[in-house]
């Protein structure tokens, strides 16, 4: 079972207390985004095998929303941060490269 | 390769079973093939079929990693239906489910199809409402369903509960001619067939990487070396994001756990295959006994084969309400596989930007039933180099141009 630190309450919330809510940090397509950004924004995730990162949601706990730091091979997890940043802080990365050193997602390593 | 008939059983009793021989070969990968297909479950190997069959090429290859039938295929819960609301589902999974019908004796291997019937319940007034609308567009189809009462739901599957603490069976859709096949022999009746035509079924052949030229694909790199090929199909259920980066382009899917389990085998107790789909389980019984269980995907990318607990109790728990015998048997094995879901939950067979390349994908959690059509039309887009009738609809750019297929009605969780 996934135990995800809430990074809010401090709770270490087991699965069944929580919610996932699928890919982080998708940059948003405004009235000047073309279709295929749009498409992009829309459908294309990056569902990677490996180091993946993502939006939960502390349901059954706090409520609030907030970022985890995943392996999808391993299901380990490298580190939560709260919801309020465009990208994974510089902490969670370093977290990250000490385990899977070479790791790449979306233009990000 | 021997036929498979009653007189070969005979032959063989007299002679201590020592003649069959190998059902496929084992051949070493050539260096060139006419087409590639990647993935050995049952959609690539039936795509590979029906390459033969219906469009005469037979310089095949069947690449896969691990052993055949080994991914989703030899994983699943074995649901085989065709009652679905939009036009091109209903035409591909009838396409289906009615060469189903006949594929054991179309391949000369028993696949043991079981038309025993399948009741989707309807717990809640909308899933009443859902399944009467699903079933006037099945008349229109021509896909045989019919919305049945409680009584009728009753007297088909006796060990059901009606009157449900939570959810009251208020009526179900139901499909005499759905049933159940057996998913191991699918993958193996047809790795024999492609054997028996001169295909190239390569099991323990990763492909690593796909090799292009000016635009189109000129061959694939594996753990045995290169191989080129004129056209390639790219078949492999949850890796296909890997395969598609690998060709340079990008699929609107997303791969998740999905989970079965099976209970210690008893005396038979029903011969239809029930769902459930507002609860998130469905439920029948093996030829062996065993009560088959299945429920909703997890909710998160995951490439484990395994599932989170917390899912399999929700589905159990659910079903002891509709089910109260279930609560007294042991549940003896458990497993997952890894499903590929796409953004409106429909299949993609497709063309691809990469001139040559073609893509079979995003059957998700139900694409066991769908095997033969599926095969048929990915097949057929394979030799043409355009998609048939049956494909048209499930192109990669109609997610770009906002031509979804929606079946939430029928499909969203279940099987
Ligand atoms: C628990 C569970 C229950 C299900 N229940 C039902 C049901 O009741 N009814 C129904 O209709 N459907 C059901 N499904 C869905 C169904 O199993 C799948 O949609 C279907 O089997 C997919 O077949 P496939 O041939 O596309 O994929 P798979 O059978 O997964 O085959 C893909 C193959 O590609 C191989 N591969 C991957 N990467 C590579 C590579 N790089 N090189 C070479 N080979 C590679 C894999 O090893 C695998 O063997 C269920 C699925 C699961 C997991
Ligand atoms: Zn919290």
């Amino acid at each position: 079972m996934l135990r995800l630190t809430c990074p809010y309450c401090g709770v270490a919330a087991e699965e069944t207390e929580l919610a996932p809510g699928g890919e982080a940090h998708l940059a948003r397509v405004g009235p000047e985004g073309n279709d295929d950004a749009f498409h992009a924004y829309l459908f294309e995730r990056e569902n990677p095998r490996g180091v993946h990162f993502e939006r939960w949601r502390h349901a059954m706990g706090c409520g609030k929303w907030f970022h985890a730091a995943r392996c999808t091979v391993t299901l380990e997890v490298f580190g939560t941060y709260p919801a309020q940043t465009t990208e994974p802080p510089a902490h969670i990365r370093a977290a990250i490269t000490a385990k899977r050193p070479g790791w790449a997602w979306r233009g990000l390593s | 390769m021997k036929r498979y008939s009653a007189f070969a059983i005979a032959r063989e009793a007299l002679r201590d079973h020592t003649g069959w021989g190998r059902a496929w070969g084992n051949p070493e990968p050539r260096r060139r093939y006419d087409a590639i297909i990647v993935g050995a479950g049952g959609h690539g190997l039936a795509t590979a079929y029906y390459l033969g069959r219906n469009h005469g090429i037979r310089n095949v290859a069947i690449l896969e990693k691990g052993w055949l039938g080994g991914g989703n295929t030899g994983r699943n819960t074995t649901i085989i239906r065709s009652n679905y609301l939009q036009d091109p589902s209903a035409a591909i999974y009838e396409k289906a489910r009615s060469l189903y019908e006949t594929l054991s004796q179309e391949l000369n291997y028993n696949i043991m199809y079981s038309p025993r019937g399948v009741m989707m319940l309807a717990q809640t007034e909308h899933e009443v409402r859902g399944y009467r609308r699903t079933a006037q567009a099945n008349a229109l189809q021509g896909v045989d369903t019919e919305f049945i009462g409680p009584e009728r739901v009753k007297a088909l599957c006796p060990i059901i509960r009606l009157e449900g603490p939570r959810y009251p069976v208020l009526g179900a859709l139901w499909q005499p001619r759905a049933g159940t096949a057996r998913h191991d022999a699918v993958a193996w009746g047809y790795a024999r067939a492609c054997s028996e035509m001169g295909m190239h079924v390569i099991q323990k052949c990763e492909v690593t990487g796909i090799r292009r030229e000016g635009g189109r694909v000129a061959g694939v790199d594996t753990t045995r070396g290169p191989i080129d090929c004129d056209k390639l199909g790219i078949v492999v259920a949850g890796h296909s994001g890997r395969l598609a980066e690998m060709a340079g382009f990008r699929l609107p899917i997303e791969s998740v756990a999905l989970q079965a389990l099976v209970s210690e085998p008893i005396k038979p107790a029903m011969d239809v295959v029930v769902m459930a789909n507002t609860v998130h389980g469905y439920l029948s019984q093996s030829d062996k006994g065993e009560m088959v269980i299945g429920g909703g995907a997890d909710g998160f990318n995951n490439y484990t084969q395994r599932g989170s607990f917390h899912h399999v109790e929700e589905t159990v728990r659910a079903l002891v309400e509709t089910f109260p015998m279930l609560s007294r048997l042991k549940m003896l094995r458990w497993w997952g596989g890894i499903v590929d879901m796409t953004g409106d939950r429909s299949p993609i067979i497709s063309k691809t930007p990469l001139e040559g390349c073609f893509i079979n994908c995003g059957w998700g959690t139900g694409g066991f039933k769908a095997i033969p059509g599926s095969g048929w039309a990915m097949a057929e887009t394979m030799a043409k180099g355009e998609p048939g009738p049956l494909a048209a609809a499930f192109s990669l750019d109609r997610f770009r141009e906002g031509r979804f297929i929606d079946e939430s009605v029928a499909a969203g969780v279940a099987h």
